[in-house]
């Protein structure tokens, strides 16, 4: 690959999902872009770099954009922050809120939608204390061939085995075929749409409890900064927000600061610090 | 050290599963069917047991239900390993005692993640 070719798509990427690659991600790159270069009978890399310079139409844009993200999720992935999610977030969420009955949770990254039926899963486990509850999920990406997958609710036994516990399986799955149907009841808990965290968002309303895990990771610190300070906006005063594994707040904004004793949440620097128990 | 038990008639199997489980430190034995594999728990009660579904002589499920049957047999967390993907056979798994399946073919990952998943590592 040409290095000028290598560098205007990184730009182009940059610029459109945050996505940062390295030059040692050239062959990620290539591989990833053929698909797409046939798809829009473009030859070569290098053709398809020069369309990009030259008269790149919007679908090509996006399908290069699209193309280079990585949608790897699974149910309960890292398991810890559901069991936060039920024990800890969940039982104070029901006391902040309980007069206006009243939650709205929002999946910042998606993808195929494993992140936010765990979440439905949760909440239908415990319909019992949620009884008159009105309660949004809203799930984003940027990517709409994804969010297609996510609404479709259809997993192979391998997305479905990698854990998901059986009980849930049994209870919220269909089989069809070799393949798992997520049920409707859970699948109408949450509403998708298409949303890139790199433009504004204002307009999606205040959200209790954010996930936004294992996409930051994809880019720069100024981005990251950006990106965290646009959804402080949108959490109320003792919002909580939960980042992947190998993500922090810490050295990337003053916005959000760790939630004591809770590894991978984050409450706003705004909001009282708890009064610790004597 | 815990311990687990492998059953299931292919020796293929056994070894690969073998294998894993030892690099995640378990201490492992092997049956080949599940008459054997009830013998083995009556001499000595594993933590784990990792088993097939379709065996000869006695399967997987019928192993199961003799197991929950015996003294202390509530003990050990079953993973059942199957290549019968249908809802019908993980229900009667479930009822039978199971505590989590496997699909095969499975490798480190999966067995790593379903144990974790019910406590065992
Ligand atoms: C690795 S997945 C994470 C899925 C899930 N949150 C999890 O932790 O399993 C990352 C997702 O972020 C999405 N993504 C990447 N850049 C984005 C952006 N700028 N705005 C919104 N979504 C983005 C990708 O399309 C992809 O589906």
């Amino acid at each position: 690959m040409r290095p000028a070719d290598f560098e205007l798509l990184s730009n182009l990427l940059k610029l459109n999902s945050g996505l940062v690659l390295t030059p040692d991600k050239a062959y990620l790159l290539e591989s990833r872009l053929m698909p797409v270069a046939r798809k829009h009978q473009i030859p070569t890399m290098e053709a398809l770099a020069d369309k990009v310079r030259s008269r790149p139409d919007d679908t090509l844009l996006r399908d290069i954009t699209e193309a280079m993200t990585t949608n790897e999720s699974s149910f309960f992935r890292d398991s810890k922050p559901f069991d936060q999610l039920r024990d800890v977030l969940l039982p104070r969420m029901l006391e902040a809120r309980g007069a206006r009955k009243q939650l709205r949770i929002w999946c910042a990254a998606a993808s195929s939608g494993q992140e936010p039926y765990s979440i439905s899963m949760i909440l239908k486990e415990q319909a019992a204390k949620l009884a008159g509850w009105k309660i949004d999920i809203i799930g984003t990406d940027l990517s709409n061939p994804i969010l297609d997958r996510a609404k479709e609710g259809l997993y192979t036994q391998f997305e479905v085995q990698r854990g998901l516990p059986i009980t849930l399986l049994v209870k919220y799955f269909k089989q069809e075929g070799d393949k798992w149907r997520i049920s409707d009841d859970i699948k109408k808990m949450v509403q998708y749409r298409r949303l890139n965290l790199l433009q504004p968002f204002g307009d999606l309303g205040q959200f209790d409890i954010v996930f936004c895990r294992n996409v930051l990771i994809y880019f720069d610190q100024p981005t990251k900064a950006k990106v965290l300070e646009a959804i402080s906006k949108q959490m109320p005063n003792d919002g909580v927000l939960l980042l992947g594994g190998a993500e922090t707040v810490l050295g990337v904004t003053d916005r959000f600061r760790p939630m004591e004793g809770q590894r991978g949440l984050y409450e706003l620097s705004t909001a009282p610090a708890l009064q610790k128990a004597v | 050290m815990k311990t687990c038990l492998v059953v299931d008639d292919s020796g293929v199997i056994r070894k690969v599963a073998r294998r894993i489980l030892e690099q995640m430190s378990f201490d492992c034995s092997e049956a080949e069917n599940g008459l054997i594999a009830l013998d083995a728990c009556k001499a000595r009660m594993p933590d784990a047991v990792l088993l097939d579904w379709n065996m000869p002589v006695m399967s997987g499920i019928d192993f199961l239900k003799g197991l929950r049957a015996m003294p202390g047999g509530d003990k050990p967390k079953v993973v059942l390993c199957t290549t019968n993907n249908d809802m019908k056979h993980i229900v009667e798994a479930l009822g039978a005692g199971a505590d989590e399946y496997i699909m095969k073919p499975f490798d480190h990952d999966i067995v790593q993640a379903k144990f974790a998943q019910i406590g065992l590592v």
